[in-house]
């Protein structure tokens, strides 16, 4: 309580020195709360690319429909496989007609084969997945042909590949220019009031003592400055959302994790500057 | 109360402060520390007030010894002790008043007791018209007597002064050494390092005087003052580096 109320009264004989420490961890906090939204939006639609991976399977035209069913139920109970439908010789036509647009006249009836659309589990559309369930359907007898978009889904994969690796990399680095933009602004609140420190000592004051409206202090600033950085992320989004394109942002848990991250970079830092200092004068 | 057994300290870069100190201190006694610049004073009141620790040798304070302190002690033995400096250390932006609040609250102290304990203080050293005016409306005289307040404010059993009238004119020094004196005549101990060798000279108190880090003279142990003060002692203001503040 007297720790809090000495935090208050330091901040508010320094209003300009603190109002500066919220914002300068504010725009840290912004610019690693941006790198963290373009990354949620490409996982998304590198997601939604994702559930396209489908693996088709044409049928001999001399296949009756209670093998067909037979060998759908079967497959619908792959670990990997998370639907099967069956699309008719009628209803791949159609769907090509409606594909084609202006081509649609150059089909004819009966030229498509009736098919078995498998679409997988999410997770389980790797490359090498997708192939193990190709050549299991293969075996059956009446399967001509699989289809999976073999060097399509090899891409995809490797996008996503580097889309996670330099995601981690970039927020790594993000999270760092944070932390440590964090700790120079709380160490210049040690360093304004280091004359104060060393009287408290001099007089008999513990260094929890000490250390403890430091530690109130960088979390007060920790979870403004996270506040105001997700204010600004949030404007950002709409601008985005508004004049570009369409944008998914934070769910509810991202947001504390968000908020309860700036407290504990705030307090870390403080730590840190503090008793730095302590051992120091 | 205070000794100081073969205590010697060494820093890494400027070498050797003090070599074979051995002294002590009596409840309610008054010591000058004196010597020349570099010669230990400074290092030696370090070591009393446990802000630096001997390379060698035993300081032993109040039933707090070097060898085996630990943070907690060093901070209850400060609150029993009074540390005042040449550039008195006052925070600017806080009254006379508040500054020697500052002291008594960040020790924990009880809120009740606080005000009648600061204006006590400030009426001890002769400033209680002034609790309200900032460091910079005093005199440097005002400004080092507010800062005696604050070191009285606990009531040490001891007062530690680097060269408290270091920064004052001749007439601020008397009263703040007058000031010192009756503190000690109430039963305070004072060890006060100081530059000052007609304040040495005046006052018949007990004087250790050092050079290069070592005891050159002790009054307690050979008591022929006449002999050092007739004659002026000689200042080195060549500082060897070993003196820190």
């Amino acid at each position: 309580m007297r720790s809090a109320r000495e935090a208050l009264t330091a901040s508010r004989r320094a209003p300009l020195l603190s109002a500066l420490g919220v914002i300068t961890i504010a725009f840290s906090l912004f610019a690693f709360g941006l790198f963290g939204l373009v990354a949620i939006n490409i996982r998304k639609a590198l997601d939604q690319v994702e559930e396209r991976v489908e693996v088709r399977a044409f049928l001999s035209d001399s296949t009756d429909i209670e093998s067909v069913a037979a060998a759908m139920k079967d497959i619908g109970e792959f670990p990997e496989v998370n639907r099967v439908d069956y699309v008719s010789k009628e209803q791949a036509l159609e769907r090509a007609r409606r594909e084609m647009g202006e081509f649609a006249d150059v089909f004819e009836a009966g030229v498509l084969p009736a098919s078995i659309e498998v679409h997988l589990r999410p997770g389980q559309r790797s490359p090498v997945v997708v192939k193990s369930v190709a050549d299991k359907i293969k075996t059956y007898h009446f399967v001509d042909d699989v289809r999976y978009g073999e060097e399509w889904v090899e891409k995809l994969y490797r996008l996503r590949n580097i889309a996670t690796v330099a995601g981690i990399a970039l927020g790594v680095a993000f999270a760092a220019v944070a932390v440590i933009i964090i700790g120079a602004t709380i160490r210049m609140t040690v360093l304004a009031r280091a004359k104060e420190i060393t009287i408290m000592r001099l007089v008999g004051a513990t260094d929890m003592f000490i250390r403890l409206p430091f530690l109130i202090d960088g979390l007060v600033k920790g979870v403004l400055g996270g506040l105001l950085a997700l204010l600004f992320v949030w404007i950002a989004n709409r601008v985005v959302n508004e004049y570009f394109i369409q944008t998914i942002f934070f769910n509810r848990d991202l947001i504390f994790v968000g908020v309860v991250g700036g407290a504990l970079m705030g307090v870390l830092g403080s730590l840190v500057s503090v008793g730095r200092h302590l051992r120091r004068v | 109360m205070i000794r100081l057994t073969e205590v010697a300290k060494e820093y890494p870069r400027s070498g050797i402060a003090l070599a074979h100190i051995s002294f002590q201190v009596k409840k309610g006694e008054f010591v000058f520390l004196t010597g020349p610049s570099g010669s230990g004073k400074t290092t030696i009141l370090k070591l009393l007030y446990m802000d630096d620790r001997p390379s060698q040798g035993e300081v032993w304070i109040n039933g707090v010894s070097s060898k085996n302190a630990s943070g907690g002690d060093i901070s209850r033995l400060r609150r029993r002790i009074g540390i005042v400096f040449q550039d008195f250390r006052l925070l600017e932006d806080r009254s006379a008043e508040a500054n020697i609040r500052f002291a008594l609250e960040v020790t924990g102290a009880p809120k009740a007791t606080i005000r009648s304990k600061v204006a006590r203080v400030l009426t001890q050293v002769g400033l209680a018209s002034k609790a309200t005016s900032f460091p910079r409306e005093l005199s440097g005289g005002e400004q080092q007597r507010v800062a005696i307040a604050r070191a009285l404010i606990n009531d040490p059993f001891v007062l530690i002064a680097d060269e408290p009238t270091g920064n004052l004119d001749e007439r601020a020094t008397r009263s703040v050494f007058k000031l010192l004196r009756d503190i000690n005549a109430s039963g305070t101990a004072v060890i006060m390092a100081t530059h000052d060798l007609d304040l040495v000279r005046r006052s018949n108190y007990r004087t250790i005087e050092l050079n290069h880090g070592r005891i050159v003279f002790d009054s307690a142990e050979s008591p022929a003052p006449a002999r050092r003060f007739d004659e002026p002692l000689e200042i080195h203001d060549t500082p060897t580096g070993t003196e820190s503040i």
